[in-house]
């Protein structure tokens, strides 16, 4: 056996039929979208060659660069909720309910299996106002306040949007976090708690430092998950009100098939990309520097 | 190190080469005449939105009745699309040679410059028709409307719709109020509305161009009917004191409180409930509203109540209130490649019996003549083929001579302008600054 991993040639011919199709579907493509942005047009008009056009075009592109903000804040404001959720929950199911923790994991779990599109429908529904006005605008009337019409601001769909997305992705992050503290040896507990380690220290000195891998997972995970949001603020309010709150991922969308701009839609999709790839970098390099520390 | 990175260097250029090269290959075609000396194929296929349900519904009806011998040469088949992604998937369909005979199109695809008229992928209505010797069945008017909105006969008028005011007349009548002839006493009239509890309009803001289209009318009515012709050949700016009143007129309107609570997430059925249940007293709208003031389960206020006036005079203005805006539905283009003897003779036996077909079944009014006696039309549906018959001049809607980007941002931003979110000036210079980006 060892002899034919040992093999060159066994290796190739094992490896080749995986490598080619991961080619041909993933590293093509990629490709392909990469030499798009240096181009101008569709498939239909024909494409030209425009250079760095795409690029300088994007860096003066006020509506561009309000995607890039609206993405980046919904995404750090998404990963700071659901992680931080998910890690309160997963302390919840391990420390208290133990293993009584099924139900509410299973519970917890549920809305993530929901179509991204009904829950936004859903969430349109509960802040609605005038004829079909929801509970929550009831729930204010109700305390003596007048109806407030979220889809009308910016920071009420981002609201309602973020709350939505905590909504259903909390459960995911809290039984992937849950698998993580798990695997914390019982002895090590035990004897922290021994040791006078109790609450919020026991959280702090003990199980932040041995369940981190596993929290950076989570952290890189979501960062990459709700950078690349669309269905959800796209069925909540179209990325209005106006464009405030349509992420990099609608602005692609729009501008390759809704203008029929292939390479500059192309030209997002690396920026798009190149953000991702940042957040992930920045997420591992201090994650690097912390074990060192 | 140095190695390795000089080793990447070729593979990296080598993969931007292996995606680059073949895009060169993809140049648009020579445009064509569009003329219909295209090949049949094997079925006359039709693409139609999926929100289009009366027209799929007629086509089968004329292929079951009146054009049963092409049906039988060649038979109807349909496809459907989303509205809203039809000019990606025509798009795609026309890059791959694919386009059906009859298909639904985006406006900006069909128009001269658009990437199917320059690429001579639509068909010429006018010149197939003519030959066909059925080109009498296309009403003059809609023949002009389609002209002027897509710049040639590319598209079949399957509906012609007029847009103007809907009013509740018992309502009217209750408070005293006439039928408003100045902007001005369009706007008394709702501030009299108000006072009284009623909404004075149903808006679904949702869609965005419920809310577009009065400022499209205001500007129309305050600068002439070539209003958007002059902000399209670069003549007129909409950052000009007599366009910007558009927008500070819808901005007043919806500060006043005349939309309503929720007007920003209404949709356009919602509105037309709220209109037809009395809750709202004015709906501007265009007359393919006729199906649902027709439908007794959905008007409560009766058919006998429902009123239309055209958007009224601006004081000073240059537009006057008899210039009608018009439309005459989403293009629908066919292929010349697919222009065939067969096909022509389908497009011929369309024109020659839509109107009669559209009418009798669903009340619809089309850009067709009607041949043949139609009996049973409803008393509203009478009154709006009347108006039709006596208009002399027409005008289009605000976005329509806009590109598909800035055509997306005026119903985008409306939102923002009628929540003071945005100013007239801010919304017009964004506007506006799509329009130049597009040039």
């Amino acid at each position: 056996m060892n002899r034919v991993y040992g093999d060159r040639k066994t290796i190739l011919i094992l490896l080749l039929p995986t490598l080619a199709i991961y080619v041909f579907l993933k590293v093509v493509p990629v490709a392909w979208s990469l030499g798009l942005s240096f181009f101008e047009g569709n498939t239909l008009r024909g494409f030209e060659f425009v250079g760095f056009d795409n690029f300088t075009t994007f860096l003066s592109d006020d509506a561009a660069l309000q995607s890039v903000r609206v993405s980046i804040m919904f995404a750090v404001l998404a990963t700071i909720g659901q992680v931080t959720l998910g890690y309160l929950l997963a302390l919840l199911y391990v420390f208290v309910l133990r293993k009584g923790s099924a139900f509410v994991r299973t519970a917890v779990f549920f809305p993530m299996v929901l179509p991204t599109v009904a829950v936004a429908l859903l969430f349109r529904s509960f802040v609605a106002v005038g004829d079909t006005q929801g509970p929550v605008n009831e729930i204010i009337n109700a305390a003596g306040g007048e109806s407030v019409e979220f889809m009308a601001s910016t920071w009420g769909t981002m609201g309602t949007a973020l709350a939505m997305t905590l909504w259903s992705s909390m459960g995911f992050y809290a039984v992937l976090l849950y698998t993580g503290l798990l695997d914390i040896p019982d002895e090590v507990i035990e004897s922290a708690r021994l040791d006078g380690a109790g609450g919020l220290r026991m959280v702090r000195h003990v199980i932040i430092p041995l369940s981190l891998p596993i929290l950076l997972s989570s952290i890189i995970f979501s960062l990459n998950a709700t950078l690349k949001v669309f269905d959800s603020l796209l069925a909540l309010n179209n990325g209005g009100p106006g464009t405030s709150t349509a992420p990099l991922t609608l602005y692609m969308y729009r501008t390759a098939f809704e203008y029929a701009e292939y390479g500059y839609g192309s030209t997002i999709a690396l920026v798009l990309t190149l953000l991702c790839l940042v957040f992930t970098l920045t997420v591992f390099r201090s994650s690097r520097r912390r074990v060192e520390d | 190190m140095v190695s390795r990175r000089n080793r990447r260097t070729p593979t990296a250029a080598g993969l931007v080469l292996v995606a680059v090269a073949p895009l060169a290959a993809c140049g648009g075609g020579d445009a064509t005449d569009g003329s219909g000396d295209g090949t049949d194929p094997d079925a006359f296929t039709v693409l139609t939105a999926n929100e289009n349900e009366t027209l799929e519904a007629q086509l089968t009806a004329l292929a079951e009745n009146q054009c049963k011998a092409e049906n039988e040469a060649l038979p109807l088949e349909h496809q459907k699309t989303a509205q809203a992604d039809t000019v990606q998937k025509v798009t795609l369909l026309a890059s791959q040679d694919a386009l059906p005979a009859h298909f639904i199109a985006g406006t900006a695809m069909v128009q001269p410059d658009g990437d199917l008229g320059a690429a001579g992928m639509v068909l010429d209505y006018e010149e197939l028709l003519t030959q066909e010797d059925a080109w009498d069945n296309v009403l003059p008017a809609a023949a002009s409307t389609v002209e002027h909105i897509y710049g040639g006969m590319v598209s079949l008028p399957y509906q012609y719709n007029l847009e103007g005011i809907w009013y509740n007349k018992a309502i009217f009548a209750e408070l005293g109020i006439s039928e408003p002839q100045t902007f001005d006493q369009l706007i008394a009239a709702g501030d009299e509305l108000l006072a009284a509890g009623y909404q004075p309009f149903a808006q679904g803001g949702a869609a965005g161009w419920p809310l577009t289209r009065l400022i499209g009318m205001y500007i129309f009515r305050n600068v002439g009917p070539d209003a958007m012709e002059k902000i399209r050949d670069g003549e007129a700016e909409l950052t000009d004191p007599e366009y910007l009143a558009g927008a500070e007129a819808l901005q007043q309107m919806a500060e006043s409180g005349f939309f309503g609570e929720g007007f920003i997430s209404l949709e356009p059925d919602a509105a037309t409930a709220a209109f037809l249940s009395g809750r709202a007293a004015m709906k501007y709208d265009g007359t393919w509203m006729l199906s649902s003031i027709n439908d007794e389960t959905q008007n409560q206020i009766g058919v006998e109540n429902v009123g239309f006036i055209p958007f009224p005079e601006v004081e000073g203005g240059a537009g006057t209130a008899d210039q009608w805006p018009a439309n005459a539905g989403a293009a629908m283009a066919a292929n010349p490649d697919a222009a065939g003897p067969k096909v022509a003779d389908w497009i011929a036996c369309i024109a020659e019996n839509y109107g009669q077909q559209a009418l009798s079944d669903a009340g619809v009014l089309s850009g067709f003549r009607v041949n043949g006696e139609v009996t049973d039309i409803p008393e509203t549906t009478k009154l709006i083929q009347e108006q039709l018959a006596e208009i002399d001049e027409t005008v289009a809607w605000f976005e329509a001579l806009f590109d598909s980007k800035s055509n997306s941002l005026a119903s985008t931003n409306v939102t923002l302008l009628t929540t003071g979110q945005m100013t007239p000036e801010q919304y017009m210079a964004d506007l506006q600054a799509s329009i130049d980006a597009a040039r």
